[in-house]
């Protein structure tokens, strides 16, 4: 494809590059939070940390939906699945995520569940059309990209009477979880994690738009720039990073022009908004409990809603006990600081979540960054020096 | 699972269907998200859905202003320095 190509071209990433290290100034860092896990993943895969000076850092943040989803709606996903005898349809990503006691759905299906994993919500409805007698729950997770087409498939369910097809929902709103990072002690009272600006979301901007940012780079003083997922995307968003910083500007600003508009798209934001509705809370591995950042389905569509439609224990939920996952999600600690990583948690064996997903840090610094970053404690390093 | 690719359409269906190509390979997809699709459109596509029309003319535009962040410093610094 025309576009991928040219978005991946090393000379060109070679002149950006130069151009970053021409303006970065040597006497300060720049804290960089990506949000979202494809831009670790690019990051990652295309070198991209390596063409960086070295005061130019990214930090990792929560922006992966399998990464941030809490053991306890895993669980109860278990359950659905193993107590009520449905079908339950999920994306891929999910499958091998550990739960409560290391148990994942893939465990789950083979001791006989009726687990498939599925690509789009457009299989899920098929499969309850061709299975009419038994009930079908989609699993649905994801950030601002995945809730249109759930919506989508709610409606269209409602369209052709598909009475035994439902959805557990479990979207989650991108701007609430920035705010609440933000906000959180870490990085107001202890400063231990310093974001001097973030690279805002590719594809959860094209439906909501740049428009929900400009709130931060106001109320928060940080600048915002709206970057594609491409290697030369991730670049030139940071060198506008950079730049703001520089002039002590902090505004949202929009790299990906090819795709994200300020208002996004108006219909997909509708339909959602039919569907959907805010909860007052929710819990997010690693940012704990962050008010108005998730969505459930309307009463006037519950008929839909598997949440409404099958109980589920009240039973205890629990990670396992040394995985960083959580601060590793907060951007407060890195993979190789944890203990597990590389040794007893690899990707074929995850211990947490954040390995399981190729969006994930662990999964990232595991894939393309365990052999220039070895395992150590950072700290050693600068107490040596 | 956030990533999206765009895609050429090749195609338009009925119900709000369409046939995309992708490197090489054709896929229906949904476009009930977007509206007044033609075919020759790029859409960015995630999950079966397209999400979103990808601009080709902007795509250009900020190819454009990549290789300028570069070239256009350096040669500005060129006219500075050698006045110096
Ligand atoms: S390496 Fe494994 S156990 Fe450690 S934080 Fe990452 S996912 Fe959790």
């Amino acid at each position: 494809m025309k576009y991928v190509d040219e978005f991946r071209d090393r000379e060109l990433a070679k002149t950006v590059a130069e151009a970053i290290r021409r303006e970065a100034r040597p006497e300060r860092t720049y804290n960089i939070m990506e949000f979202c896990g494809g831009h670790t993943h690019a990051i990652f895969r295309y070198g991209v940390k390596d063409l960086m000076p070295e005061n130019v850092r990214f930090v990792h943040g929560p922006g992966c939906p399998v990464c941030v989803l809490p053991v306890r709606r895993l669980d109860d996903a278990v359950e659905i699945a193993e107590r009520h005898g449905v079908i339950l349809c999920t994306y891929g990503d999910m499958m091998r995520v550990p739960g409560t006691k290391q148990r994942s759905l893939i465990r789950a299906k083979a001791d006989g569940a009726d687990i498939r994993m599925v690509y789009s919500t457009l299989d899920a409805l098929k499969i309850a059309r061709d299975n009419p007698d038994r009930e079908v729950v989609f699993f649905a997770i994801g950030f601002e990209t995945t809730t249109p087409p759930t919506a989508v498939a709610i409606r269209q369910a409602e369209k052709e009477g598909l009475r035994n097809f439902s959805v557990f929902c479990n979207h989650v709103l991108t701007p609430s979880a920035i705010s609440h990072i933000l906000q959180s002690p870490e990085v107001r009272e202890l400063g231990t994690v310093r974001i001097d600006g973030f690279l805002g979301p590719s594809h959860v901007s094209s439906v909501i738009g740049s428009e929900p940012y400009e709130y931060f780079a106001e109320e928060f003083g940080k600048p915002v720039v709206i970057a594609g997922f491409e290697p030369l995307d991730v670049m030139q968003s940071a060198l506008m990073l950079i730049r703001q910083i520089n002039e002590g500007r902090h505004e949202v600003e929009n790299e990906y022009t090819r795709v994200v508009t300020r208002e996004g798209n108006l219909k997909a934001q509708s339909l959602v908004s039919e569907v959907f509705e805010l909860r007052t809370s929710f819990e997010w591995r690693g940012l704990g409990t962050v008010p108005y950042s998730a969505l459930k389905i309307r009463e006037a569509h519950a008929a839909f809603d598997a949440e409404r439609r099958f109980e589920v224990s009240e039973k205890k939920s629990r990670e396992v006990k040394s995985c960083e996952c959580p601060a590793i999600l907060r951007g407060v600690k890195k993979p190789t600081d944890c203990k597990l990583f590389g040794t007893v948690c690899t990707p074929d064996t995850p211990m947490g979540s954040c390995m399981v997903s190729s969006e994930g840090a662990c999964a990232a610094y595991w894939t393309y960054g365990r052999h220039r970053d070895p395992v150590r404690r950072p700290r050693a390093k600068e107490e040596a020096a | 699972m956030c990533l999206a690719i765009p895609a050429k359409v090749v195609e338009l269906e009925d119900g709000d269907m369409a046939v995309v190509a992708l490197e090489g390979v054709r896929k229906r997809i949904s476009t009930a998200l977007v509206e007044d699709v033609a075919i020759g459109d790029y859409l960015l596509v995630h999950v079966g859905y397209a999400l979103h029309k990808v601009s080709p003319e902007e795509a250009s535009r900020t190819l454009a202003l990549m290789a300028e962040a570069g070239v256009l410093r350096e040669e500005l610094e060129e006219i500075t320095g050698g006045e110096q």
